[in-house]
């Protein structure tokens, strides 16, 4: 007699239920989601108030400054990707769970970008107003966050699943992280730099798409090899 | 052949074979880093264009190079480590990570003394090739950070070759990405490794020939400490000690 | 002395080499340093084991 196998659920099932998983805990829990705005929103404030509210030195340091300081409020949540998991046990069921590992970072990873991720790309054009930024640059400010936050938390989440559950890990999840998101700041900022400048800024936009598509297929493997040795 | 290197993977061969080739390694690098020393600075004649100063260039090259050249022994030796669980593998890694960071630092102190007389500048923020050596530092501080936070050692290995392999991606994409945004700004200053007399490209082989070596000779040593450490509990490191010579 | 100066370029110059050899002189120093420091302790403990024996 044979026994009929189960209907082993496909990946993409295996995506959306972890993916949707997060979200409900994150619905849970507004902090998530409003920390990294908070700070994004402190650190573009923080700028001016240091330097003058000089309308011409605003409008040049502008995309750098909103550039940096959603990096930096990404790196600061990133922390959590991984660490409720980790200390409630979960993380281990995910380790043994039939779904490929990838498949989970991955959807745990875009859990994460719609928690913290677009909820930056969504709220800079409120505060790049505040930098006197034309609405065209605008824009080009939010389509380079787009694809710039998304590359930032697929890497982050290699630095998460390295340093979770270490002693002092935010500190050095941001020390590993940095060295990567260099590229990703640099081809962000200064396409919308170019922008501003009315030059041509296309090709930064190409390669920070590419950017994404390459995180997008290999992060996941990196993740899920870091989170089998961060776990053994 | 295959039985040498099988035995050079073994740690009490390694162990005793790098005592003997380190001489070896470390008399020759020094000879070529004398004679490209004694040349670059004073037979050489001086650049038209930078004077004396282009001399920094015999310290620097070899410098930057051994730099790049100590990730990437890191990146490989970790790779090996994770793919065939070779614990030398994982211990030229973490050998190589002090020594390759300490070139960094060289290469990033003597170009911006370089740079001083010649941009005018200690630091210049447009040169793709300063930028990707100071993140590559931050690779190198990254990985120390890494191992010297995660206590049980085969774990260590495992994470940081990971971090490892995935900087060695990074590093060529931050290199490319920099010099295409430095080249986006036509106006800045990018120091060219032009075309150079013979005279002038021999010392700078001597001296990238002796560096490497010497690199080599000093590797071997810290692999050396490496592995006596991390073999401390074995029955060959006991013999070792015991008997008569124990071996520096 | 025209070796030294290098017509104004001699600091910047002798400076970069000085400081490579420092590097690495210390590199290797620290090396050794700790080379015969895990020696000399782990020689300890075996001893100390055989001792016991």
């Amino acid at each position: 007699m044979n026994t009929p196998t189960p209907q082993q659920p496909g990946i993409f099932f295996g995506l959306l239920a972890i993916a949707r998983r997060d979200l409900l805990l994150a619905w849970k829990r507004p902090g998530d989601v409003l920390n990294p705005l908070f700070f994004f929103a402190m650190v573009c404030t923080l700028f001016p108030l240091a330097v003058g509210p000089s309308v011409e030195q605003l409008t040049f340091s502008g995309p750098g400054v909103l550039w940096v300081a959603a990096l930096l409020a990404t790196l600061l949540s990133l922390n959590t990707l991984f660490m409720s998991d980790h200390e409630d046990g979960s993380l281990d069921q995910l380790l043994v769970s039939p779904q490929p590992l990838p498949v989970l970072a991955l959807g745990k990873t875009i859990a994460h970008w719609l928690i913290s991720g677009l909820p930056l790309v969504l709220i800079s054009p409120l505060l790049a107003m505040t930098y006197h930024m034309p609405s065209a640059v605008m824009g080009v400010l939010m389509l380079t966050l787009l694809l710039g936050t998304i590359c930032l938390s697929l890497l982050g989440s290699i630095g998460a699943a390295l340093t979770v559950g270490l002693h002092r890990g935010t500190a050095l999840l941001s020390l590993l992280i940095l060295p990567l998101a260099m590229p990703v700041l640099l081809l962000g900022a200064n396409t919308v730099s170019l922008a501003a400048g009315n030059e041509v800024y296309a090709t930064g936009i190409w390669a920070l798409g590419a950017y994404a598509i390459a995180s997008l297929s290999l992060a996941p493997y990196a993740t899920a090899a870091a989170l089998r040795i961060s776990n053994e | 052949m295959w039985k040498f290197f099988h035995k050079l993977a073994s740690p009490p061969h390694f162990y005793r074979l790098a005592a003997t080739l380190i001489p070896w390694f470390a008399v020759p690098g020094l000879v070529f880093i004398g004679y490209g020393a004694y040349a670059g600075l004073f037979v050489v004649s001086p650049d038209y264009q930078q004077g004396d100063a282009f001399r920094i260039i015999y310290v620097h090259v070899p410098s930057a190079y051994l730099s790049m050249m100590a990730y990437v022994m890191m990146a490989v030796g970790g790779g090996i480590g994770l793919i065939w669980r070779l614990k030398l593998a994982h211990a030229v890694g973490a050998a190589a990570a002090p020594l390759g960071a300490a070139f960094t630092f060289l290469a990033l102190v003597t170009g911006s003394i370089w740079g001083r007389p010649m941009w005018g500048t200690w630091w210049e923020w447009g040169d793709p090739r300063l930028t990707s050596e100071l993140i590559l530092l931050f690779l190198y501080f990254g990985y120390m950070a890494l191992r010297s936070s995660i206590d049980d050692t085969a774990k260590a290995d495992k994470a940081s070759a990971v971090l490892a392999l995935v900087g060695v991606v990074n590093v060529v994409i931050v290199h490319f990405s920099v010099e295409w945004w430095s080249s986006l700004h036509q106006g800045q200053t990018v120091f060219k490794k032009g075309t150079m007399d013979a005279d002038m490209r021999i010392p700078l082989f001597a001296m990238l020939i002796g560096f490497t070596l010497l690199f080599g000779a000093m590797l071997a040593r810290r692999i050396r400490t490496e592995v006596l450490f991390r073999e401390r509990r074995t029955r060959w490191v006991r013999e070792m000690i015991l008997s008569p010579e124990g071996d520096k | 002395m025209d070796a030294l100066l290098m017509g104004n370029y001699g600091p910047y110059v002798w400076s970069c080499f000085a400081l490579t050899l420092i590097v690495i002189v210390f590199s290797e120093w620290r090396s050794r340093v700790r080379h015969s420091r895990v020696y000399r302790d782990i020689e300890v403990r075996i001893k100390a084991l055989e001792e016991r024996q």
